[in-house]
């Protein structure tokens, strides 16, 4: 099922959320929606499953106009922050909820329910209500109870956001292999970039209602058509050529780029290490250039042997960046 | 991570065991001799008082044709109030908690207003507008509907007086709620009705039997208003409390403490249903 998003402007009181945003999904994709709060993702995905009406323009579902189409027609699965389970109901129950509405014969219920509860590995807690899960246990319901009437599109907003760092890395590529048995089309919301990189085939970089960038995670990781998606999606630094102070000839260059050495090069930079942080495999350096700039670098622990605080180093870059066009973050 | 600031030593000085003691007794000993001046002689007296006359004295009391019609009255007039309240206090909660509309706070305060009336006003109110020289009277008049002094009066009255209950304790379960769980309900292809019963209203289930018991035993035991819109036709338009009060006034202290002694009951089965409601709702907000 293919979703196209035409002009879509949404206002909350003065808040422009959505401006004149327009985004197409190809059938079978796994979409993330990428960007800080407030850029107007979450309201992009409840504009697409009809959980909010937009103020202008239009959304296409499978190629048919849906825009004026109630919620419970749009047939997606919408799967909530807050996991949203019904806390009356038991988890079995939660799970049955959208064939039981759409009168599915109660053995076909029951068959899938089983199925699901399977799938999502909580076999033994059909009895259980949510407040006897964990967060993660819970996220898994729900994602159950929106996958049990097949919806062709799946909609998740900050699904693994309320998680703590292990669950929602396990939940994640749990995500990942369900798209590619199940290839409904899924879009989720995200303001974490490592995890739209790591789930999603396409990105779609949200910034003050509107799309930055479009492409896959390798397109806008090493191709960011501004500052802002560069900055967003990884560390960088930003330095200021010495001939000028315009802020025109700023150079953005991600901290692996930078090639840190204890004897002088042809072409490097002097500079002298400030600090020096262990991370097990890489080690963050923190640099002083000759001018007083700081920049961070990051080496492969190996590579980072011979470093000290206080010492002279060569910097030199492999890869760098301009936005002629931008004057500023 | 930063070492929190040490604590101030001198904190503010808290009585010795000995004067905390003396002081909790003090405080203890005043309330029960309140409690039981105020609340517990008068009700246990109303039992003295209505067995005086033996088992007999209060059967033959409560068998007396117009007790019983004030008693079935009293019944039909509170049912019919909270099934009201009920209809109105849901969709007035629903309406604040979940929509965001002009008028929104006007709403709640007006809710709030049988609250600061004082019952004999509303009453009052009631018969000015639509007794036989009130602005709907002519009107109901030429239609021969009978509103005051008539059973519609009597509701009308009762509804008003109890309006706040349901929706008062209603709105904070909803709020407590948000509309999350409506939504998902929606997504996965309920109707809006189906929503509404099978998520909305579960949810709320033991706010509302809470309210429900509380509003009932405010509807039965209404004099003021009702006193006022009824008119007090013995065999007619006279209520329970109604009727205890013309008992007493009439020196028939027999009746008059019979009645109250079903009043009483009533009151005490609402307390005990409340309390019990109460601790279900307690253990299942726990276990969840």
């Amino acid at each position: 099922m293919t979703i196209r998003v035409e002009a879509v402007s949404k206002r909350f009181g003065h808040f422009l959320a959505l401006d004149q945003v327009s985004l197409d999904v190809s059938s079978g994709s796994l979409v993330a929606l990428l960007g800080p709060s407030g850029s107007g993702k979450s309201t992009l995905l409840r504009v697409i499953a009809g959980l909010e009406t937009p103020d202008a323009g239009r959304v296409w579902l499978t190629g048919e106009e849906a825009t004026q189409k109630r919620v419970q027609e749009r047939r997606i699965g919408f799967v909530f922050q807050h996991y949203a389970l019904f806390k009356h109901m038991r988890v079995g129950e939660n799970i049955a909820f959208g064939l039981e509405v759409r009168r599915v014969p109660r053995a076909v219920v029951k068959e899938r329910v089983e199925a699901l509860l399977e799938l999502i590995q909580l076999q033994g807690f059909k009895d259980h209500y949510p407040a006897q899960l964990s967060g993660g246990q819970r996220q898994r319901v729900a994602l159950a109870r929106a996958l049990a009437v097949e919806p062709p599109v799946l909609l998740l907003d900050e699904p693994f956001g309320a998680l703590d760092a292990h669950v929602r890395k396990e939940l994640r590529s749990w995500l990942r292999r369900l798209h590619d048995e199940a290839h409904m089309t899924t879009v989720f919301v995200t303001h974490d970039q490592e995890e739209a990189m790591e789930v999603a085939d396409e990105i779609v970089v949200m910034r003050q209602g509107r799309i930055e960038q479009t492409g896959s995670p390798k397109e806008v990781y090493d191709h960011p058509v501004s500052p802002f998606v560069m900055s967003f999606l990884g560390p960088v630094n930003v330095l200021q050529k010495p001939d000028s102070q315009a802020s025109l000839n700023r150079i953005f260059l991600r901290p692996h780029d930078l090639l840190v050495t204890d004897n002088p090069q042809p072409n490097a930079m002097e500079a002298r290490v400030r600090h020096i942080s262990f991370l097990g495999s890489e080690v963050h350096v923190e640099i002083i250039l000759g001018d007083g700039q700081v920049v961070e670098a990051h080496l492969p622990t190996a590579q980072a042997q011979g470093l000290a605080e206080g010492q002279r180093v060569y910097v030199q870059y492999r890869s760098a960046k301009t936005f002629p066009m931008y004057y500023e973050i | 991570m930063v070492e929190p600031p040490p604590l101030p030593i001198d904190g503010p000085r808290l009585p010795g065991p000995r004067s905390r003691v003396w002081r909790q007794w003090l405080l203890i000993g005043f309330v029960v001799i309140f409690l039981t001046l105020v609340l517990l002689l008068p009700a246990l007296n109303i039992f003295v008082q209505a067995f005086r006359g033996g088992l007999n004295g209060f059967l033959t009391a409560l068998t007396n044709p117009p007790f019983l019609h004030a008693a079935g009255l009293t019944l039909m007039a509170a049912a019919i109030a909270v099934l009201l309240n009920t209809i109105f206090g849901l969709a007035a909660a629903v309406a604040i908690a979940h929509h965001q509309f002009p008028g929104r706070t006007l709403l709640i305060s007006i809710i709030d207003l049988p609250f600061s009336i004082s019952p004999v006003v509303a009453g009052l109110m009631l018969v000015l507008l639509y007794g036989k020289n009130g602005w709907f009277g002519p009107w109901l008049e030429g239609h021969q509907i009978k509103v005051i002094f008539a059973l519609p009066g009597i509701i009308m009255a009762t509804v008003f007086v109890t309006m706040p209950f349901i929706a008062r304790e209603v709105m904070p379960a909803l709020e407590e709620n948000g509309t999350e769980q409506e939504q998902a309900a929606l997504t996965l292809g309920a109707t809006p009705w189906q929503t509404f019963w099978r998520v909305t209203l579960p949810s709320i289930r033991w706010s509302l039997l809470y309210s429900l018991i509380l509003c009932n035993a405010r509807a039965m035991g209404e004099f003021g208003a009702v006193a006022v819109v009824s008119g007090n036709i013995i065999g007619k338009t006279q209520t329970l409390p109604l009727y205890v009060w013309e008992a007493y006034v009439g020196y028939d202290t027999q009746a008059a403490y019979s009645a109250a002694v079903l009043l009483a009951c009533l009151a005490f089965i609402t307390l005990i249903a409340k309390h019990f409601v109460g601790r279900w709702a307690g253990m299942r907000h726990k276990s969840h």
